[in-house]
């Protein structure tokens, strides 16, 4: 079920003119910034690690709007409330949708090293070219999974976007896709050691630039399969608490 | 096996709305107030109402997509609340309009995942699907996405998901809602066939004809509860001592329609527009002629056909639900 839902999900999504616009822009819009970024630093010679750090924000970009964006998108088409009657538990009946969005994850992180090569001539000369092809997978893996968490909050909530777009650039910013943990403020350390996204994004990043990737990953996996399990049952809660509250319908 | 497939005992239904932060104001609507009810097993049940009398939250109550306030449920003897998997293993759920499809899927596809989604096994799943394809008429089409359906085509892919998993209780949601009227002649016919396959049917609609040609009883809600329940021909008996009288006309103004509402003798008036034309609908005791005097109230409209009749089960409708607004008049019980 869950391979099939994951399957016709990914192929709706692609499907939709606005995803592609998206996905053909955003990608270029991040490569560029982030080259500009390091050229302006002084850093050229960190070029891949830019054009690395912005896919990862695409990739979370991807699977926060996908988990959001497509718990919304299901509240809009009435389909929610078609899914939710489903005599599945509601973790099983939402996962596809946050797996497909690893799957579009999976894309922009690509694509964003694509652009950077072909419009600014990044060097794709990755430290550990094997770990790379691991550890982007599953780094969006893990992202997908702490996507099941966030998409619990968004069932209950009618206007899940406005939630969804108030987090894209902080747990970008504090999970060092872009920017050194080293530069931001010593509070912030706590919070970017509980996200999944910074450990994703360090094994990315040890994996271009050099680094022991499989313990970062390691605790990466680990924290989003705790996600995992907390959004299955948070799923269970708020699939009960959206009920009474009568949010599955947009009105 | 359960007697009953739907059991509902003083269902209801608070909405409880929260706007604006800084000065949140909270308002709490009861869109179902003590919803009493049984339907038996492969019964077609109708469910009549107002827009906002409540028949989608009473749907949505049985169907377990709401949590009632107070009262409860059950469908063939399993809970709407502490058994919803029970439940939604035995339920299918039909609503009306364009939404509720993927439409950048095909119609397979949809069928596909939904039937995955409902638990239909892998080595059924596409016999199942061609069986239904077949029965809605869409066969041929099914590889075309939904957004390139008619209206009518979406409401038979549906009805198609709806039966995946062969549901024992069907809940229709105003199903012939803005489908032409042969897509909808259709509709009734596929319903008409599953309730002969024994499913139970719980149909919600606004249209009197498509309630008074399929369902076995009906319950006429309005304000929450229901007001009169039975058979359609018992229901017809709520007109009964009435007669009506129809005029077509143009540009009946509202205080002309209040004047004849007053006139001695007469029970309800109302006025419907069909195109360019008005159609005021005059229900009468049926000892009295109405006919000069609301004619007279009619003075400087121009007017098309005048037609006396008997009363229909609209008008028993009509007279059902205007008798909510008027506490003096209750509406006494049709004995099932």
């Amino acid at each position: 079920m869950i391979g099939v839902g994951a399957l016709l999900h990914t192929k709706q999504l692609s499907r939709s003119p606005f995803e592609i616009a998206t996905a053909l822009i955003v990608p270029v819009v991040q490569a560029t910034l982030a080259v500009y970024l390091f050229r302006a630093g002084g850093e050229p010679g960190r070029l891949l690690e830019a054009a690395v750090g912005a896919g990862l924000m695409g990739v979370w970009s991807s699977v926060l709007f996908g988990s959001g964006g497509a718990i919304q998108n299901q509240r809009w088409q009435g389909t929610l409330e078609m899914l939710m009657l489903a005599p599945r538990p509601p973790a099983l009946v939402i996962f596809p949708i946050t797996l497909s969005t690893a799957v579009t994850g999976t894309y922009a992180m690509l694509a964003t090293l694509l652009w950077g090569r072909l419009l600014y001539g990044v060097p794709l000369t990755f430290a550990h070219p094997l770990r790379f092809l691991v550890a982007a997978p599953g780094c969006v893996l893990g992202l997908g999974m702490f996507g099941l968490l966030l998409a619990s909050t968004f069932v209950l909530m009618r206007n899940a976007n406005a939630l969804a777009n108030t987090l894209e650039y902080p747990i970008w910013l504090v999970s060092g896709m872009l920017v050194p943990l080293t530069v931001l403020p010593g509070w912030t350390g706590p919070i970017a050691a509980a996200l999944p996204t910074t450990w994703g994004a360090r094994a990315v990043h040890e994996a271009a630039s050099g680094g022991p990737v499989w313990p970062s990953l390691g605790i990466c996996l680990a924290i989003s399969l705790g996600c995992l399990a907390t959004g299955a049952l948070m799923m269970t809660y708020v699939e009960r608490r959206a009920r009474a509250a009568a949010t599955l319908a947009l009105a | 096996m359960s007697e009953y497939a739907i059991e509902a005992v003083g269902l209801r239904r608070t909405y409880r709305t929260r706007t604006g932060w800084l000065r949140p104001q909270r308002r709490e609507v009861e869109a179902v107030r003590g919803v009493d009810l049984t339907v038996g097993n492969g019964e077609l049940f109708g469910l009549l109402g107002p827009n906002g009398a409540g028949k989608t939250t009473t749907i949505k109550l049985l169907n377990t997509l709401l949590i009632p306030t107070a009262g409860s449920a059950l469908i063939c003897g399993h809970d709407v609340v502490t058994e919803t998997r029970e439940v939604r293993r035995r339920i299918g759920y039909v609503f009306g309009g364009d939404r509720g499809l993927y439409e950048r899927l095909s119609a397979l596809d949809n069928l596909r995942y939904f039937a995955e989604l409902y638990g239909v096994p892998g080595r059924e799943q596409q016999r199942r699907i061609a069986e239904l394809l077949e029965l809605v008429r869409l066969a041929g089409r099914e590889r075309e996405r939904v957004e390139g359906y008619s209206r009518g085509m979406r409401q038979r892919l549906h009805i198609a998901r709806g039966l995946l998993h062969r549901p024992r209780v069907l809940f229709l949601d105003e199903p012939s809602i803005g489908v032409d009227p042969v897509a909808a002649r259709e509709l009734r016919q596929t319903v008409a066939d599953l309730a002969a396959t024994g499913t139970t049917v719980l149909l919600t609609t606004h249209y009197m004809a498509e309630a008074d040609e399929l369902c076995d009883r009906i319950a006429v809600i309005a304000n929450g509860t229901i007001q009169a329940l039975g058979t359609p021909a018992e229901l017809r008996r709520h007109a009964d001592g009435r007669q009506v009288l129809e005029v077509e006309a143009y540009g009946v103004a509202d205080a002309q329609l209040a004047a004849i509402h007053a006139l001695p003798g007469v029970r309800e008036a109302s006025v419907t527009v069909t195109g360019a034309a008005q159609v005021l609908t005059v229900q009468s005791d049926a000892g009295v002629d109405v006919q000069a005097d609301v004619l007279r109230e009619l003075d400087g409209v121009r007017l098309g056909r005048v037609a006396a009749r008997q009363p229909t089960l609209e008008d028993a409708y009509v007279a059902i639900v205007n008798r909510v607004d008027t506490p003096a008049r209750p509406v006494e019980a049709v004995a099932a």
